[in-house]
């Protein structure tokens, strides 16, 4: 049980990290990905656990807004790529006073 | 007829409010409308003379009321006005010399574009001055007070585009509100220790309350009078005020308004019989003054503030006859009459001198005038016999008489008043050489001529008021007449027969003559010499007696530093609580400002760390 805990925990710090260290969108947003897939990992394993289906239902809710982001995520990012020939968060910056 | 006092100040006021509100479109007979007026009110006051004289002696002061002005549960001011035996004598004063300088005006300001504004003022000024001399009530008589004030300022400053002229009028405005606080002062304790302002009303009562209260009225009321007459200390407005038109100067700055102190002290008969210390005080005040202003005249060039010294000085008289009480009160009228003929005449006669020399004041750019001027030098000359005394002149009885009363009283005051008559004699016979007898020392392209008729004319009537003024005197009817007002003089020991002391004082104005004539017989250099090369005295005087220097360290100078001090708290201070409050609400947006770096990361940080805190701080609450 607790490897499966350790795991969800190591992936999330590396998505975590990964989220606030890396420039480009799409890594950044496989990293994304990366930190609800380890908390979707620790969900089911604490319903194994506990023998009941709550940490499984929110793993689906999670599975189903991860996909909606996707969705949108890359479509912004494409977007952006198009006009701006750049896939750098940081130079995604035009709010900026 | 003498219910209709009311008119005599509603004539003026109306030319001027006429003048005023009419604008430009009277600009070419507003100067007669101003004059007629006045002359209408002379007319007026004539007539109301004459039937004071066809009275009773105790059926002399009639008093009418106008209206109520103030009406509370305690406190009650009429709009009352007074003809009695005091104020007829001055509504002649007034509208008289007043007339004549509004036909001399005619003349002066024929050139003056504004000429229609300054007759306008000239009526006001005449208005304010008879509501000063009618009213019933000090409350009444302080409304006239402060209008003779506005005229006055107004006149002073009539040339405005000259800054001296504007710097002047604001500083007899200024030090007269000085002088004004003791008259507030004094109304105020009068209301509060009476319940009244009227003059009877307190001048009667005034025996029954502590010689405190008196002296506190008399001295309070003095320091008005030292404001309006232009005594020591507050004497220093009165050489700056030349700088407006010299029919002002003869008007307002030398026959009516400065004299409205005296008029004040024996109005105030009652308070100062009361009170001895503020006699003695009204005394030292006019001894002091009349031997300043001699002072100060010997040593100046310019024509016209050696006749504002000699103003002061000749009102430093009157106020200490004015000092002496009942004895003196009556002679202190006497000598503000003759003085306001021969004074206005002079002033007039240095309007016309300085018409001649194109508007110079120099009198070192003067001489030999007497031929180029003829009528203006024998009018002149008439003025200058009266104001030295010389025997049979108008002037001759009434400081011969103060100067009596002063030696019955006090020897000291007396020998002072008497050497004040020997420098009149010297600076008006310095004046009279430097003037008219000499060499020619004229600027080039001055060509002197002698002054228009309209100018001329009340030269000679004022001069023949100079040399018959004295007749006022014959049978003491001066004395009689104002006893009723002044109180009864007692009669007193005089240190020497009177005609041992006649003669020492025309002595003494003779040794102050040869004197003169001796000094300044020739070769007067026309340009000053410098301070360094003259004595002491001359130099002191020249600079008036260091007094606005004086008044610079005591009284200019603290209050412009309390001013820079009352800015700085303002801008520092008040402002700086508002302002600072501002700038620190912006410094601390800056600083805000610059945790929105615009990175997604330091964003994703935040989240992060706040998901933290969230997590953390639920974790305290469930397991806590």
């Amino acid at each position: 049980m607790t490897e499966y805990i350790t795991l969800s925990f190591l992936l999330f710090t590396i998505g975590a990290v990964g989220v606030l260290v890396r420039r480009n969108a799409i890594v950044v947003f496989m990293c994304v990905e990366l930190m609800l897939n380890a908390t979707n990992l620790a969900f089911v394993s604490f319903a194994r656990q506990h023998g009941n289906l709550d940490g499984q239902t929110a793993a689906f809710f999670v599975m189903v807004v991860a996909a909606a982001e996707v969705v949108i995520g890359l479509a912004i990012i494409v977007s952006i790529y198009r006009t701006r020939r750049s896939a750098s968060v940081d130079e995604a910056n035009l709010l900026k006073a | 007829m003498l219910e209709l006092s009311w008119l005599l100040i509603a004539i003026p006021l109306a030319g001027a409010a006429l003048l005023l509100l009419w604008g430009q479109r009277s600009d070419a007979f507003g100067h007669l409308i101003a004059t007629a007026a006045s002359a209408a009110a002379f007319v007026l006051g004539l007539v109301m003379f004459v039937e004071l004289l066809g009275r009773e002696a105790d059926d002399r002061s009639v008093t009418s009321t106008l209206g109520t002005w103030i009406e509370t549960a305690r406190f009650h001011v009429e709009f009352a006005f007074t003809v009695d035996q005091l104020s007829s004598l001055f509504v002649l004063l007034i509208t008289g010399v007043g007339t004549l300088i509004h036909v001399y005006s005619i003349g002066y300001m024929a050139h003056d574009e504004r000429r229609r504004r300054f007759f306008a003022y000239l009526n006001l000024f005449v208005a304010a001055m008879l509501t000063l001399v009618l009213a019933a009530d000090y409350l009444v008589l302080f409304l006239g007070w402060e209008g003779v004030g506005l005229a006055s300022y107004l006149l002073i400053g009539f040339w405005q585009h000259k800054p001296s002229a504007a710097a002047a009028a604001n500083k007899a405005f200024i030090m007269n509100r000085i002088g004004d606080v003791g008259m507030v002062i004094a109304i105020m304790t009068m209301f509060a220790t009476f319940g009244t302002t009227s003059i009877a009303a307190v001048n009667g009562a005034v025996g029954d309350v502590s010689a405190t209260t008196a002296t506190a009225l008399g001295l309070l009321l003095l320091l008005g009078a030292c404001g309006k007459s232009a005594q020591v200390p507050l004497q220093a407005w009165l050489l700056d005020a030349m700088e407006g038109p010299t029919p002002v100067s003869a008007l307002i700055h030398a026959a009516t308004m400065v004299t409205a102190g005296v008029y004040l002290v024996v109005r105030s008969a009652g308070i100062y019989d009361a009170s001895e210390v503020a006699r003695t005080f009204v005394i030292v005040v006019g001894l002091v003054t009349l031997l300043v202003g001699a002072w100060i005249g010997c040593a100046k060039d310019d024509i016209k503030k050696v006749l504002a010294g000699s103003t002061m000085s000749q009102i430093g008289y009157m106020m200490l006859a004015a000092g002496l009480g009942p004895a003196g009160y009556a002679f202190a009228i006497f000598h503000l009459l003759t003085h306001g003929f021969f004074k206005a005449n002079m002033f007039l006669g240095a309007g016309s001198v300085m018409h001649a020399m194109d508007d110079d004041v120099d009198m070192r750019h003067y001489g030999a005038l007497r031929r180029a001027m003829p009528i203006t030098f024998a009018t002149f000359g008439l003025g200058y016999l009266a104001i030295i005394g010389f025997p049979g002149m108008s002037g001759f009885f009434s400081k011969d008489k103060i100067i009596e009363a002063a030696l019955a009283h006090n020897l000291w005051i007396g020998l002072g008043a008497m050497i004040g008559a020997a420098i009149t004699a010297f600076y008006m016979t310095r004046l009279m050489m430097m003037t008219f007898f000499g060499e020619r020392r004229w600027r080039d392209r001055v060509h002197p001529h002698e002054s228009p008729s309209v100018m001329t004319v009340p030269l000679i009537v004022l001069a023949a008021l100079s040399v018959l003024g004295g007749a006022l005197y014959l049978g003491n009817w001066i004395g009689d007449w104002l006893e009723p007002v002044a109180g009864h003089a007692e009669h007193h020991e005089l240190p020497a027969p009177v005609i041992v002391i006649q003669l020492a004082v025309v002595a003494l104005v003779a040794a102050g003559v040869a004197l003169a004539v001796w000094l300044f017989r020739s070769d007067v250099p026309d340009t000053a010499p410098a301070d360094t090369d003259v004595s002491i005295l001359t130099r002191a005087g020249r600079h008036e007696i260091y007094t606005n220097e004086v008044n610079g360290v005591l009284a200019v100078f603290p209050v412009r530093y309390l001013t820079r001090f009352l800015v700085w708290l303002d801008a520092r201070g008040i402002d700086g609580l508002v302002t600072g409050t501002a700038d620190r609400i912006g410094e601390a947006s800056q600083g805000l400002r610059a945790t929105q770096t615009g990175y997604v990361r330091s964003y994703a940080l935040g989240i992060f760390g706040g998901a933290l805190v969230v997590v953390l701080g639920l974790l305290a609450v469930t397991l806590g």
